[in-house]
């Protein structure tokens, strides 16, 4: 009962509008509203991946039109994307059950401040030319929006549509991919705007892109409700005997931590990552010196192009697969399939084919997507639609993790290589054989896994009644 | 809870996806030009 207590208290805001009771959705809400509501949120957060950039030209915030001895160097501004996603994992994991518990409509609202706080307090570093500002703001607080962003429509997109949970959340995750194809031209183009002799353009871009950004989520946290309690879709009757791995209980997102589910979910999601970010962050580069002389500078630009389309339609196309063959058989599909795409890209490199190499990087960075946008509701299947979205948020952690093993693996294997007299060339075929390895040991934890022990359920009693105060219908 | 039905315009369903989908549009065909790089 002290859960289903601090339930209730979670559930009352200072600002009532935000309060849980007030999203319920009246009957004949249109449930097509709340994909777009979580786009608002997930387009404006995923600028996190345009924010490079930035780096350029606060490199010369004084010199202008060169770095002068005063300006940022760009290890120094290389700190704010990575204090940025060490606090999307923290965040995402030490608010999710706030998140849960308080609603979406109170979530996307702190998201969106945090966020559009973050601009300008980021706004204020480039203006007095402070970087502890700008770690503070982009990196903590934009961090911290970030994880509570991304997290805050998970478990509503799931109550909204049972029928196809994997393409209700694979639609909202999408916008994350999506996010930075929207920013970056958009940041290039306020920057030239706002530049002049004296300005890089970067403070009002901020200024301009906080405002923007919280006006935008804002619509989000008006246009979404949570359906009213036994709400079902039209038509929609669940399947009576639920398949083994899919539970109709739920697990308190404690317990869930403490099952072995949890982690190896975990495992499957990091080496999901670790394998796609690493070469997701260094595909020019290493298009490049696999292809010299064949995939020039500006090519390899229009292969990152290509590759960030296919990450966000991954997320779409993955999720909603997932509907129809299962989480578990369409992580059995990321982590096969790659195993083969990472062995054959050496091979591609070896024999000259470029289309190969293309095709390769293209499926290899779709299923990159699709594992985030799978992994909610394969934690749905496993633990049940009431806390989703808290143990959701500690699932995160495992990207922040992959986001240091990523890209570590990749450069410091090169470097490794290149330093024993390995050529260019042939630099990167042990990291992509460790790939490989890395996916097979997803594949065994995938395998591993097993409908979550009844013990873990919530009492019938309990899960009832924090349903109740969730709803609070 | 009221049990009177007010069914969501459907305006309001294509205005909201028009929201999103224009800026999302825009971005993705921004990106499809500088991919083009690639082929070229």
């Amino acid at each position: 009962m002290a859960r289903l207590d601090s339930a209730e208290q979670f559930s009352k805001s200072i600002i009532p509008i935000l309060d849980r009771t007030r999203t319920v959705a009246k009957l004949g809400y249109n449930r097509w509203l709340v994909p777009p509501a979580a786009l608002c949120v997930h387009l404006c957060i995923g600028q996190a991946y345009a924010f490079s950039v930035f780096n350029l030209p606060m490199t010369k915030l004084q010199g202008i039109t060169e770095s002068a001895p005063g300006d940022w160097k760009l290890t120094e501004l290389g700190w704010i994307f990575s204090i940025a996603m060490v606090f999307l994992g923290l965040s995402a994991a030490i608010f999710g059950r706030w998140v849960e518990e308080g609603g979406p409509r109170k979530a996307m609202f702190t998201a969106g401040v945090l966020w559009a706080s973050g601009f300008f307090v980021s706004a204020l570093g480039v203006k007095f030319h402070n970087i502890w500002l700008i770690y503070f703001g982009y990196g903590f607080l934009g961090g911290c929006a970030l994880g509570i962003g991304y997290i805050s429509p998970v478990s509503t997109l799931i109550k909204w549509f049972p029928d196809r949970p994997g393409m209700a959340t694979g639609m909202a995750i999408m916008g994350f991919g999506g996010g930075a194809m929207i920013a970056s031209p958009l940041s290039v183009w306020l920057m030239a705007r706002f530049a002049s002799d004296t300005d890089v353009g970067v403070l009002n871009t901020f200024i301009t892109l906080g405002c923007v950004y919280f006006l935008f989520m804002m619509v989000g946290a008006t246009l979404v409700r949570v359906p009213a309690k036994d709400w079902k879709p039209d038509g929609y009757v669940a399947p009576a005997q639920p398949k083994k791995l899919i539970t109709t209980n739920s697990v308190h997102v404690y317990d869930a931590i403490k099952t072995p589910q949890f982690w190896l979910v975990w495992v499957v999601l990091c080496a999901n990552t670790t394998a796609g970010i690493g070469v997701l962050g260094q595909a020019s580069a290493m298009s490049q010196e696999m292809f010299p002389g064949v995939i020039t500078p500006v090519a390899a630009a229009g292969l990152v192009g290509l590759m960030s389309i296919f990450n966000m339609g991954g997320r779409f196309c993955w999720a909603t697969v997932s509907d129809f063959i299962g989480r578990k058989n369409t992580y059995f599909t990321f982590f096969i399939l790659g195993i083969c795409l990472y062995i054959t890209v050496p091979f591609a490199a070896g024999v000259g084919n470029v289309p190969l190499f293309v095709f390769c990087f293209l499926i290899i960075v779709s299923m990159y997507g699709g594992g985030f946008s799978t992994v909610p509701a394969y934690l749905k299947d496993l633990f049940g639609v009431r806390y989703v979205g808290a143990i959701h948020g500690f699932v995160l952690t495992a990207w922040s993790a992959a986001g240091i093993f990523g890209p570590v693996l990749i450069n410091y294997i090169r470097e490794y290589n290149i330093n024993h007299g390995i050529a260019q060339a042939q630099a990167y075929n042990v990291t992509m054989y460790i790939m490989a390895g890395l996916l097979a040991l997803g594949f065994v934890c995938n395998l591993l896994i097993k409908a979550v022990d009844k013990r873990y359920h919530l009492k019938a009693e309990a899960s009832g009644g924090a349903e109740l105060a969730a709803a609070a219908e | 809870m009221s049990d009177t039905i007010v069914r969501t315009p459907a305006w309001k369903v294509a205005a909201a996806w028009v929201f999103v989908g224009i800026p999302l549009l825009m971005g993705i065909f921004q990106t499809l030009l500088n991919a083009m790089k690639l082929f070229q």
